[in-house]
């Protein structure tokens, strides 16, 4: 794959090309991502901190750059994360509708085939995710009061980001050709 | 005209979402309760493919342990053979069986020692979120499990049971956030309630400032949670800190090798005794060996000591070695015991053992003997 190398803002919506994915894509790649959340942790503890579920919304959202489509499909991943945790159902579901919501208007701004504005894009998201986590589990009486870990969010979205641009470049091959 | 929705329709659709699920939200906080079909479905449609996985997973694994690994078992055993080491021989097939213990057995042998009924279930996800310490087990209402069961294996506590579904429960981890239970010393004397923390020791809260607690004291389940038995092991205590407030850290037995793959349900607790013995699933120190240099050579005489059996060993000794043949090489060719061969001294004769001698002399005289007896065919004088 060759990134484009030159402007990295689009002057106008008709010039970022929509991406279309298989229906099929859009079920196995989400539902994929939250086995890998549930499954892969257990064997590999190391491997907690990768938020994959976020960056599959991210993705969708960034190249289909159809808010509607990417809110819902952030809500879906959400519910699903939250049903499958032990938190209450609709914590994750807020925080990636507006994860899909968000990065779908980015995206209909940027060029998101480029590289660096997908590393970038994709850690924004993570901070922003955590930082909403953050705030949702300080307005719920959850019991417990959750720590404000800003140097480890860092660190993470840094290796999710990384992560996120190595996962981007394997789900291009599964867009459907124009 | 453009209507204002149909102009924002996204942003419409965005409020309604997310107003849905803060509906959604606050019903489940305010109620405490699940909307546990949205779960049920959620659950049941990943744990069939989260199985398969697992099986996939245990397979592959069970076929490179049961034949790539037994391939190498097999050469090394044939290298083993080859040194013709017998000691060292049973000294690995020891190892071999400690290693091969199986867990199931140990969690069979366990759950049948304790008093409590108790379910085995096999844990085959972790939950959702990177900072969740939960898990999900393999059994669910339909084998009887309910929320706030007690999860153990012999090592230690591991939980509790969170959430239950049809198939499959969700069990939050001993060192979860919400995780509490109550804790008592190994003496009995001192209580607490055990707190996770979302880290890998968790804290023991409520314990008198005037009770003596130290690093290294083992923790038991009290009892008193009403969750767990009493006497089950649940770790031991890292750091105290004397300060205001006292703050006591323990590690988790249970959890000490990583999450574990197979664990106990409690369904039906019996409370039981707390050993006066630290549990027996912990490592047992085995000394090495001595080494074989440091070992005294059965063979040698000892100066000045012997029989005339011993003096006939030792010409014969000497006979053979002047003729190339090591004495007791086992080579099939017999010395020739007439050539002309200088015949070591004769031992002076044996003197009586002084009162005040050391035992150890008659010992080795006796270990001399019976070298001696064991190179001549084995045979006893009669």
């Amino acid at each position: 794959m060759s990134y484009s190398t030159g402007r990295i803002l689009l002057s106008s919506q008709r010039e970022g090309q929509v991406s279309r994915f298989r229906p099929w894509v859009m079920i196995v790649v989400p539902l994929a991502a939250i086995l890998f959340q549930v499954y892969v942790p257990l064997f590999f503890q190391f491997l907690k901190f990768l938020e994959m579920p976020l960056l599959v919304v991210v993705y969708f959202a960034l190249m289909r750059r159809n808010q509607i489509g990417g809110l819902l499909t952030g809500a879906m991943v959400g519910l699903a994360q939250d049903s499958l945790s032990k938190n209450p159902l609709g914590m994750h579901g807020i925080v990636n509708t507006l994860v899909g919501y968000f990065a779908a208007s980015v995206g209909v701004r940027l060029d998101v085939d480029h590289g660096v504005i997908r590393f970038l894009l994709a850690l924004f998201f993570y901070m922003f995710h955590q930082l909403l986590c953050w705030m949702i589990e300080q307005a719920l009486p959850l019991g417990h009061q959750p720590a404000f870990k800003i140097d480890e969010w860092l660190m993470f979205g840094v290796l999710n980001a990384i992560v996120g641009v190595a996962l981007f470049h394997f789900l291009d091959k599964l867009r459907e050709s124009a | 005209m453009e209507s204002p929705l149909n102009r924002y329709r996204s942003f419409t659709v965005l409020v309604l979402v997310i107003f849905a699920q803060l509906i959604l939200l606050a019903v489940q906080v305010k109620n405490d309760q699940n909307v546990s079909v949205i779960r049920s479905w959620t659950v049941t449609a990943v744990s069939p493919v989260a199985r398969i996985l697992e099986w996939g997973r245990h397979s592959s694994v069970g076929f490179i342990r049961n034949y790539v690994l037994l391939r190498d078992a097999n050469e090394e055993n044939r290298r083993l053979q080859s040194e013709v080491d017998r000691l060292k021989v049973e000294n690995v097939l020891l190892k071999n069986a400690l290693n091969v213990a199986d867990r199931a057995k140990a969690l069979g042998t366990f759950a049948a020692r304790v008093p409590s009924r108790t379910l085995a279930a096999t844990v085959f996800a972790s939950a959702a979120g990177s900072d969740s310490n939960a898990v999900l087990v393999d059994r669910g209402s339909v084998s009887g499990v309910e929320r706030g069961m007690g999860v153990v294996t012999p090592d230690g506590i591991v939980g509790k049971v969170l959430r239950v579904y049809a198939m499959s429960s969700m069990v939050g981890l001993i060192n979860d956030q919400d995780f509490a239970a109550g804790v008592v010393t190994q003496n009995g004397q001192v209580r607490g309630v055990l707190k996770g923390q979302g880290k890998p020791l968790c804290k023991v809260d409520y314990v008198p400032f005037e009770d003596k607690i130290a690093v290294g004291d083992l923790l038991f389940t009290s009892g008193d949670d009403h969750m767990f038995p009493r006497g089950f092991p649940v770790g031991v205590v890292k750091s105290v800190t004397n300060g205001q407030p006292r703050e006591i850290l323990a590690e988790p037995s249970g959890l000490r090798r990583g999450v574990p793959q197979d664990v106990l349900i409690i369904l039906s607790g019996v409370h039981q005794e707390i050993p006066e013995a630290p549990p027996s699933s912990q490592a047992v120190y085995i000394n090495p060996s001595p080494p074989a240099a440091a070992q005294p050579e059965a063979n040698a005489l000892p100066a000045g000591v012997g029989t005339e059996a011993d003096r006939v060993r030792a010409q014969a000794k000497a006979l053979s070695e002047s003729q190339g043949h090591p004495f007791g090489s086992g080579d099939g060719k017999i010395p020739d015991f007439n050539a002309n061969h200088p015949l070591p001294p004769a031992p002076p004769p044996a003197q009586p053992p002084a009162a005040d001698a050391p035992p150890a002399a008659s010992s080795s005289t006796r270990r001399a003997n019976q070298a001696a007896g064991a190179s001549s065919g084995g045979k006893q004088d009669r």
